[in-house]
């Protein structure tokens, strides 16, 4: 079966983050990139899904050159071949599934794992656009995951439960931190990774449907209370939370 | 050759295992006096017991330079797991890459590179230390094998290790040899007690009439001392990585706890007295990093760097003991404490001026070239 894994290259979530002059992006000057840490588990599942029904793990990403930093990580972790559709453009999330899915096609894939969600724009879309745009069903958030034949189960987290869902390939899953631990990507695999392809092609072009008009920093934490030291602070802790925090 | 993209990858993956497996253990690892197995396990799954030898040998490929890149990357969080990693990759297991004819290296290289067995590099002896051509351990040829007779002392990984890279003395001279654990006759000593490293076990070897197959020989006889000095080559690099990842993360411990410390009213990092110290740190760790790599990359071009070796082996052993001892007094009272790792980092980093040549043996053997040469710059 061929198993498709789209990753994203995004800013490492320890470094800071700088506003560009224009006020809607990032500046990317010392930005460290990598992985994007929800795609590590889709890489994984892939790889293990691979190791259970055979076949073969194609990495797909969107942008730059550096990207390619990503797709090899994915290779040195076991993955067969790397797909770079070239774009140095900003897309929103709908535009990206729309190239995505054309690639996803293009390579017959059956079987598509993203990251539930990217976490630079933190938009957790693009999978779920990806499968509507190809007509693949769809697992979100998944926890778990198994295949037998083409018949999928998967869990996923909801609001204070699991929710166990039974669906067929060809189908997306999306996924969450907890479904796998994923595999360091070992010598031999970095050396194995050489000797791989990554395949360049012009993404192809759709109009985003969104458009950011500008970026802001959060506001900065205010500073801290002391209300005392000991037992006698606890009725005013109390009302505090109760009428100026409101948490109880 | 290796791409700057795959030293890369290649350290970014070292620090990703070591956050997440090395350093939680670090501290249990000096208390308990032992890496646990599991620790072994992992990194022989990912292959960091056989980074710098080629592929064809199972190894990683990576070379001297990658080996270095991993070794500082393991130091920065636990010197005595640096330590075991480095007697068996690039001393014991070396011995038989550089020494070996094609039937060794085919027999045993694959496991260890692999991790399946761990080697030991045996040359000390009570009365060989410094004076390594001293040894006293025989091999004798009886017919078809060799009987060797003797001790060994301050064998790292002498207890866990399955297979020994041994040098004794035959009739034409110094020759090394393949020793299995199991070949009867061989018996390991109780693991020593020590300052720094303690998670690294250091133990007597004893050998009782130990029968050798005859193709265990490393290549000819007599050529066992050339061998095993080739072989130092290759682990003084290696100090030299431990040294400076051991110096990066005492810098940047010590760095951070400055920021954080105030005293009289102010971070201490702002006192001119603190700033020189991390500036000392700073420099003796570009310097490290300078010579280090450098070394590293002729050593895998096949020069001979017996010269470069001994420089880096001094200069980054003293370097790393100088920074140990700005670290701990950066960090005051706190760095003497068993709270924070400094102490350990500090005790670890004494055995580096010791083994593999003390600083002596090794300004003997830089000054040794540069007298021979009349003074002459032939780097
Ligand atoms: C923890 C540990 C692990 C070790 N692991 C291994 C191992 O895996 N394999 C192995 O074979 N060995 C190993 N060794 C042995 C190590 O290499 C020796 O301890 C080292 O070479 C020094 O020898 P020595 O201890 O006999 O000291 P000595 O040679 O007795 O030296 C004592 C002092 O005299 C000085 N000195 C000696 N000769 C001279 C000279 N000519 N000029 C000036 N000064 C001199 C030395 O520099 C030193 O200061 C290990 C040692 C330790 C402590």
């Amino acid at each position: 079966m061929k198993i498709a894994v789209c990753v994203s290259h995004v800013p490492d979530t320890a470094t800071k983050i700088k506003i560009a002059e224009n006020g809607k992006t990032i500046d990317s000057n010392d930005v460290t990139y990598v992985i994007n840490p929800y795609d590590e588990f889709a890489v994984e599942e892939a790889l293990k899904t691979k190791e259970k029904v055979g076949g073969e793990v194609v990495v797909i990403s969107l942008g730059g050159e550096a990207n390619k930093e990503s797709i090899r990580k994915a290779l040195a972790m076991g993955a067969d071949s790397g797909v770079l559709l070239k774009d140095e453009d900003e897309r929103d999330s709908s535009s990206l599934a729309f190239a995505l899915a054309d690639e996803i096609k293009a390579q017959g894939a059956e079987l598509v794992f993203f990251g539930k969600q990217a976490v630079d724009f933190d938009n957790s879309v693009t999978g779920q656009i990806t499968a509507e745009l190809l007509g693949f069903n769809c697992v979100s958030v998944a926890v778990a995951f198994n295949i037998e034949g083409d018949k999928v189960i998967a869990e996923r987290e909801i609001e204070g439960g699991k929710e166990v869902i039974e669906t067929k390939i060809p189908a997306v899953i999306t996924a969450q931190k907890g479904l796998n631990e994923p595999r360091y990507a070992s010598l031999k695999g970095i050396m194995a990774a050489k000797r791989k392809i990554i395949e360049e092609k012009n993404a192809i072009s759709s109009p985003n449907k969104t458009e950011v008009v500008q970026m802001k920093k959060p506001h900065g934490k205010q500073a801290g209370k002391i209300l005392g030291s000991d037992a006698s602070a606890v009725p005013e802790l109390v009302r505090l939370l109760k009428e100026e925090a409101k948490v109880i | 050759m290796t791409s700057k993209d795959d030293l890369q990858m290649l350290r970014e993956m070292v620090k990703e295992f070591t956050d997440a497996e090395i350093r939680p253990l670090a501290a249990k690892i000096d208390e308990n006096e032992e890496i646990p197995k599991e620790l072994i396990n992992k990194l022989a799954e990912v292959g960091l017991l056989g980074t710098a030898f080629p592929e064809e040998y199972g190894g990683g490929g990576f070379g001297e330079y990658g080996f270095c890149l991993a070794q500082e990357e393991v130091t920065k969080a636990c010197g005595s797991t640096a330590t075991f990693i480095g007697a068996h990759q690039s001393i014991g297991t070396n011995a038989i890459y550089l020494g070996g004819d094609e039937n060794l290296k085919q027999k045993y290289l694959p496991d260890l590179t692999a991790g399946k067995k761990i080697a030991a590099f045996a040359l000390t002896e009570p009365e060989a230390g410094s004076d390594a051509f001293n040894l006293k351990t025989t091999a004798k040829f009886d017919g078809n094998k060799w009987i060797l007779n003797g001790q060994k002392i301050w064998i790292t990984n002498g207890a866990i290790a399955d297979v020994f890279s041994v040098f004794a003395r035959t009739e034409k001279g110094i020759t090394g040899f393949v020793v299995e654990k199991d070949f009867p006759g061989l018996s390991v000593g109780a693991n020593e007690k020590k300052l720094g490293i303690k998670g690294s076990a250091t133990n007597t070897i004893t050998f009782d009439n130990v029968e050798i197959p005859k193709e265990n020989i490393m290549g000819t006889e007599g050529r066992g001392f050339v061998i095993a000095m080739k072989t130092l080559d290759a682990g003084r690099i290696g100090i030299g990585a431990a040294s400076l990842g051991a110096s990066k993360e005492m810098l940047r411990l010590s760095v951070i706890f400055a920021n954080e410390r105030k005293q009289f009213e102010q971070s201490i990092s702002k006192f001119q007295a603190i700033q020189f110290m991390i500036a000392e740190m700073t420099t003796k760790i570009y310097a490290m990093e300078s010579m280090l790599y450098k070394v590293a990359q002729k050593y895998d071009e096949h020069k001979d760097v017996m010269q470069e070796a001994a420089i880096v082996k001094l200069y980054c052993s003293e370097a790393v003991s100088e920074v140990a001892d700005i670290a701990l007094q950066i960090h005051g009272g706190m760095g003497f404490s068993r709270e924070l790792p400094i102490e350990r980092f500090y005790r670890d980093a004494r055995i580096l001026r010791i083994f593999e040549g003390t600083s002596e043996i090794q300004k003997l053997v830089i000054s040794r070239k540069t007298i021979k040469n009349n003074g002459e710059w032939k780097i």
